[in-house]
């Protein structure tokens, strides 16, 4: 009997099972993110409606056979907004990771291998970064860059720097203490070369899951940002925006709201997975 | 001590940090808050009103001077004025900041239970499948987004169900679903702590001698395994903090609300910076503040941490 046994409800036989749910919620994770993915890249192969002109007559329709998801109070089918929708939301994120892997990876590497009083200054930026709440310092940046799709990605982008840099930042340190590098740096080898054969890449699978979970989390910031209305205008199909204007039909018309939400909950689920997953794998 | 001074110093330090950086990103901002607002067209103002307009407000002394004196006018709490209001902006703040600290306060307390509830049940649920699902629901709640909850909460509960009434609700029953929504996305992030923490502890050696001196598995559970878990949640607060003023911003927005979160909203709608830069400084200042409360209260509770220095710094 171990000691997890006295006082745990036992859990060994859940054990296979749990595995294969893993496994299969992996696969199921990679399926979405892939259907999502085509959407942005060839909306018009999925739907033959038009996202952004609508049938007057078709004007809030429930679901059914013509507008799978309905139509909103233009007439527009909903699923064709949503699946045109998918380019805003993912460009999006793209970019928001990439501000945030860059500018963080390049603070990170900085801090952690140069060391001295340019790691503390950089430490102690990533400590006000880090003190602002996520929302308010993209607010904060979207009154300075105006009101559009790139400019909350970058806005969201900005706010995901602090993470990447301290990640890379602490696995910067830890394989640089480490004796293969130094062993590296013994035997002759440059500051720069070192850092590139054999720092960087200890850190990219940790790096990528994290990238893989802000990702979601961009999403689900772009789109919030995009209810508060401040990213694209109408009438870009954008996830977050059709909330809001689902939201003045919300009495009659529930699929207005509830689709785009399922489908943010959808992605974002399977974006936080595929980083799980990758993060299960380093250890 | 020294670490308590050095803490201190350092949150003195990065508060400063944020305040130059939010001065300088104003700078940055083409044309001010004053040219944004007063040269509408509509206004029908001269160049000349504009100009003492600016004096007034002080956007037309160099750089460094404006710094200096902004810095010393926010030490004594004064942020200026709202542009869009014309209200001192500390006046805008003290209206809106009780009913938001009530909102966040009751969502902060259903959270709490909520996770208490999650983790409890995920630990000790009745069957291994049912524990499985339950400890998957934290992250599931942390990908939903937070106005959509609203949303759907105000469509099921209000609408559908009938039980809260959106139209001329009671003062208590117009918080109850702004309280659900902003209580899920809180409650996530502390419910998987505690589980995590609750199987972690229950590894550790004091737990079968506890159980070996007759204490029932409850009992174990309850007095020791749970006090040590519970602790390093105090480690998340600052995040939740974040997370209070987040979901304050998108439930005020989503219901109406009288409050900071919904102050924020226009202030970055109507450009009014001063306003958004005063909400970004008291957030940071109690970010600050909540960690060195954190600090204290570990050093209060747990010995290990005033015995070794080196632990503590």
């Amino acid at each position: 009997m171990t000691i997890q046994d006295t006082l745990l409800p036992r859990r060994s036989r859940a054990l296979p099972r749990l595995h294969v749910s893993i496994r299969s919620g992996l696969a199921l994770a990679l399926v979405v993110l892939a259907i999502v993915a085509l959407w942005a890249l060839l909306p018009s192969a999925f739907t033959s409606f038009n996202p952004v002109a609508g049938l007057p007559a078709d004007k809030l329709q429930a679901p059914g056979a013509a507008h799978w998801l309905g139509s909103d109070e233009l007439g527009r089918d909903v699923l064709a907004r949503l699946i045109y929708g998918a380019r805003q939301s993912l460009t999006g994120a793209v970019v928001a990771v990439a501000v945030g892997l860059s500018l963080g990876s390049l603070l990170g590497v900085l801090a952690g291998s140069v060391g001295g009083w340019i790691e503390q200054v950089i430490l102690r930026l990533i400590d006000v970064l880090l003190s602002i709440p996520a929302l308010l310092l993209s607010l904060a940046l979207i009154v300075i860059l105006g009101f559009g799709t790139i400019q909350v990605a970058v806005a969201v982008g900005v706010t995901a720097i602090a993470g990447f840099a301290r990640l890379i930042w602490a696995e910067v340190v830890t394989v640089r203490r480490s004796d293969y590098v130094e062993a590296a740096f013994g035997s002759g080898g440059r500051f720069f070369a070192v850092l590139w054969r054999h720092v960087l890449p200890n850190a990219v699978t940790s790096v990528l899951a994290y990238a893989a979970i802000q990702f979601g989390w961009a999403i689900l910031q772009i789109s919030t940002l995009g209810f508060l209305g401040y990213g694209a205008p109408p009438p870009t199909p954008e996830w977050g925006l059709m909330i809001a204007e689902g939201r003045n039909y919300m009495t009659t018309s529930w699929w207005l709201t509830l689709f785009p939400g399922l489908v943010v909950i959808a992605t974002v689920l399977a974006a936080n997975a595929v980083g799980h997953a990758l993060t299960r794998r380093l250890q | 001590m020294t670490h308590l001074i050095s803490r201190l110093a350092q949150g003195a330090l990065v508060l400063l940090a944020t305040f130059t950086i939010s001065f300088i990103l104003v700078q940055m901002m083409p044309g001010d808050a004053v040219l944004i607002r007063f040269l509408n067209p509509e206004m029908g103002m001269t160049p000349e009103d504009i100009a003492r307009i600016r004096v007034f407000y002080g956007s037309d002394a160099p750089i460094p001077v404006q710094y200096i004196q902004s810095l010393l006018a926010v030490l004594s709490g004064d942020f200026g004025y709202s542009v869009q209001s014309g209200v001192p902006v500390a006046q805008e703040i003290a209206t809106n900041l009780p009913p938001t600290l009530l909102l966040a306060s009751l969502g902060l307390l259903t959270a709490l239970g909520l996770a208490f509830v999650l983790a409890w049940s995920a630990v000790l649920g009745p069957w291994p499948s049912l524990r499985r699902w339950i400890g998957s629901i934290p992250a599931l709640m942390v990908s939903v987004p937070v106005f959509w909850v609203g949303i759907t909460l105000i469509q099921l509960v209000s609408f559908k169900l009938g039980w809260v009434s959106m139209i001329a609700p009671g003062p208590w029953e117009k918080l109850v679903l702004p309280v659900l929504t902003l209580a899920l996305p809180i409650a996530a992030p502390i419910a998987q702590i505690l589980i995590r923490n609750i199987e972690d502890v229950s590894t550790r050696a004091f737990v079968p001698v506890a159980r070996a001196k007759g204490l029932s598995r409850a009992a174990v559970l309850w007095r020791h395994v749970l006090r040590n878990a519970a602790l390093p949640t105090l480690a998340i607060a600052g995040v939740l903090l974040g997370e209070l003023i987040a979901g304050a911003v998108v439930t005020e927005t989503v219901f109406g609300l009288n409050g900071l979160g919904r102050l924020a909203e226009r202030s970055v709608r109507t450009q009014d910076i001063a306003v958004l830069q005063a909400i970004v400084l008291i957030s940071a200042a109690g970010f600050v503040a909540i960690s060195f409360l954190v600090d204290l209260v570990s050093l209060a509770i747990d010995p290990r941490l005033r015995s070794n220095r080196s632990l503590a710094a």
